[in-house]
């Protein structure tokens, strides 16, 4: 092939342009994934836990016994602990059910203090993870201030019972959390927990599109935000 | 090459300490061989407390690192005649504590074998890159700076004009490397503990207080072992640097305490009663944080009556004091507590476990062989001048 200098500093300016104007279109136009939990719903099966049965099963995440190896990418916990500044002793939702699971923060300090960008902002808004650049750090889980993150502290596969062949295990030595299935919602599907909850009390959508359920939802009901105080701006809500 | 010969020829008493440096360095390699293989759940960290031992020794010797400032400023800039012999020793401790401090980073990651995506993907956002990068330069200056002094001095010539604004530069890049290691942990949101403007000065004090302090140990030992008054000038100079940092440091953390407590901001106050009342019934690091404060203020004790300071026993006793108190604040209490609570306001102990704290270990005694072997060196190039001197 023969290319001028000329000719071949043209393409790649063209190619660099394009590339820069698809990222800022996708930035503007694309979706920007965002979840609410309606704990009112949620309490209504009080021992229900499909969603986090679900999600770990979707993405090989260990059963590990120990409390302090513990893995998850989503975990139940009253309102009383994930609001513990808000809600005081005589608050009637002291005691209803938060789902708690990566926020995918508009902000998100644990893609800021990561040394390697192996956690990173998707232009989607989802807060993503590169395991095989992960260097097992575990800055990121310091700077979380909602603790969404785990850590492999052993190799996690003898702790996979049943493993989902379509989703990547992980080795020992990285930092793991809830994706927003981004593996599932590329092809159209919601996210596994959403799916699973038997009272649709999860609600996955695009925050773009003032048209969404989500965004009807938000303009309709109260709701609060973990931690709001801090900058992060979560991208998981709860109603009350 | 480096004039290492000069470390090979040594006393029965030299070779055996050696050795023994040698036996622990090799614990520490089989303990980290273990890590290596089974992953860092052979340490006592977990999902809440994600950092403990290892972190915590690298903040410490961070400080340690820096505190060679604290003669090298005096002697360079206020030409302080009785820091002339402990210049390069200063410097090669520094070289000693940042060696360590890198390896404390390096048993600390859960993938080794990644560490060169640091350099692959360099990411200026992310406060351990400037960090790296602090560390780095501050080793390559220290190690040059002492290396060409010390070969002038061997040659009986004055040291190359070239040195001078490296040494220079050496100075504020001694203040940078603790105040980045500071910014590692206060720039994060959720660790109420570490989120204060005050932790980078208060690294600095306390820095100031435990290098020096551990110099002024360094000296006496030298004198006694080489029966050399030279060792035993800066002594007491470094004694009033000591009480100066230490009383800032003491001050500063009295200033934590009163913002936390009188305003009583629950966030504020919850990781300072986990490490000096404790939580809930959880108490493992009050014994430990109670140690400090006594050996801070007897040492303050020792320091600030000069009738006692002036005396080289009791200042070695008040020097190793502050070097523990300031141990345990840093290298144990700081880091673990500010995991306590965690988001959720669980509250999970650690204390390391036995193969974490051999591990340690042996990346202390590899500092420790590092820092014999460099003082050696300098040792046996002033009794050569010394012999020569006599002649
Ligand atoms: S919740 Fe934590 S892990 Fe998730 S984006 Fe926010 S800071 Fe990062």
């Amino acid at each position: 092939m023969n290319l001028t200098r000329q000719a071949f500093l043209r393409l790649t300016g063209i190619a660099f342009l394009t590339g820069a104007a698809r990222k800022l279109v996708a930035a503007v136009t694309g979706p920007r994934w965002a979840m609410a939990v309606d704990a009112a719903k949620c309490a209504t099966q009080p021992n229900c836990t499909r969603c986090i049965a679900a999600c770990h099963q979707a993405h090989n995440v260990p059963a590990i016994p120990d409390p302090r190896h513990e893995i998850h990418w989503i975990a139940k916990e009253p309102f009383a602990r994930t609001f513990a500044a808000e809600e005081d002793q005589y608050s009637p939702v002291r005691a209803l059910p938060a789902m708690v699971l990566c926020n995918h923060c508009e902000n998100p300090p644990c893609v800021r203090v990561c040394p390697v960008q192996a956690t990173f902002k998707r232009e989607d808004g989802i807060v993503a993870m590169d395991w095989h650049r992960c260097i097992g750090c575990r800055y990121c889980m310091a700077a979380c201030p909602y603790g969404a993150r785990s850590f492999n502290w052993e190799d996690p596969r003898p702790y996979i019972h049943n493993p989902n062949p379509e989703f990547p295990t992980r080795t020992k030595g990285v930092v793991e959390k809830c994706t927003f299935c981004a593996e599932r919602i590329g092809t159209g599907r919601p996210p596994a927990c959403v799916e699973a909850c038997p009272q649709k009390a999860l609600v996955f959508g695009n925050l773009a599109d003032p048209q969404s359920p989500l965004r009807a939802l938000l303009a309709s009901r109260r709701h609060v935000r973990r931690k709001p105080e801090l900058g992060t701006q979560p991208n998981v809500f709860y109603f009350l | 090459m480096f004039m290492l010969e000069k470390a090979m020829a040594g006393s029965r008493r030299y070779w055996l300490w050696i050795f023994c440096l040698l036996a622990v360095i090799g614990t520490g390699l089989v303990c980290y061989l273990r890590q290596l293989d089974h992953g860092l759940g052979i340490t006592g960290l977990s999902r809440d407390v994600t950092w403990g031992l290892y972190i915590a020794q690298f903040t410490f010797l961070v400080g340690v690192a820096a505190s060679a400032v604290m003669v090298v400023l005096p002697y360079y800039l206020h030409n302080a005649k009785a820091f002339a012999k402990v210049t390069i020793l200063g410097e090669f401790l520094a070289v000693s504590a940042v060696t360590m401090c890198m390896l404390f980073i390096f048993v600390d990651m859960g993938q080794p074998a990644r560490v060169l995506n640091v350099l692959l993907y360099p990411t200026p956002h992310s406060i351990m890159f400037w960090d790296m990068v602090s560390l780095g330069g501050y080793l390559v200056l220290n190690a040059v700076i002492a290396l060409v002094t010390l070969r002038a001095e061997r040659e009986e010539v004055p040291p190359p004009g070239w040195i001078k604004p490296v040494i220079l530069i050496s100075i504020p890049w001694a203040v940078s490397i603790h105040t980045v290691t500071a910014f590692l942990y206060n720039g994060l949101p959720g660790r109420s503990l570490w989120l204060t403007a005050i932790l980078a000065p208060r690294f600095l004090a306390s820095a100031f207080a435990s290098g020096p302090a551990l110099l002024i140990l360094l000296c006496l030992l030298l004198a006694k072992v080489t029966r050399s008054p030279l060792f035993r000038e800066p002594v007491q100079k470094l004694g009033v640097i000591v009480t100066y940092a230490m009383s800032i440091s003491v001050f500063f953390v009295l200033l934590e305490l009163f913002t936390a407590f009188y305003s009583q901001i629950p966030e504020h106050t919850e990781s300072l009663r986990y490490m000096f009342a404790g939580l809930d019934g959880h108490t493992r690091l009050v014994p430990w944080m109670w140690t400090s404060n006594a050996l801070a203020l007897g040492a303050l004790a020792l320091l600030l009556v000069p009738r006692y300071r002036h005396n080289d026993s009791l200042l070695a006793i008040a020097s190793g004091m502050v070097f523990f108190s300031l141990w345990i604040d840093k290298g144990i209490g700081l880091i673990v507590a500010a995991f306590v609570p965690s988001p959720l306001g669980a509250i999970t102990e650690y204390s390391p476990s036995l193969a974490e704290a051999l591990i340690s270990l042996g990346v202390w005694a590899f500092g420790l062989l590092i820092l014999t072997v460099l003082s050696k060196i300098v040792l046996a190039v002033r009794a050569r001048s010394l012999m020569e001197a006599v002649k």
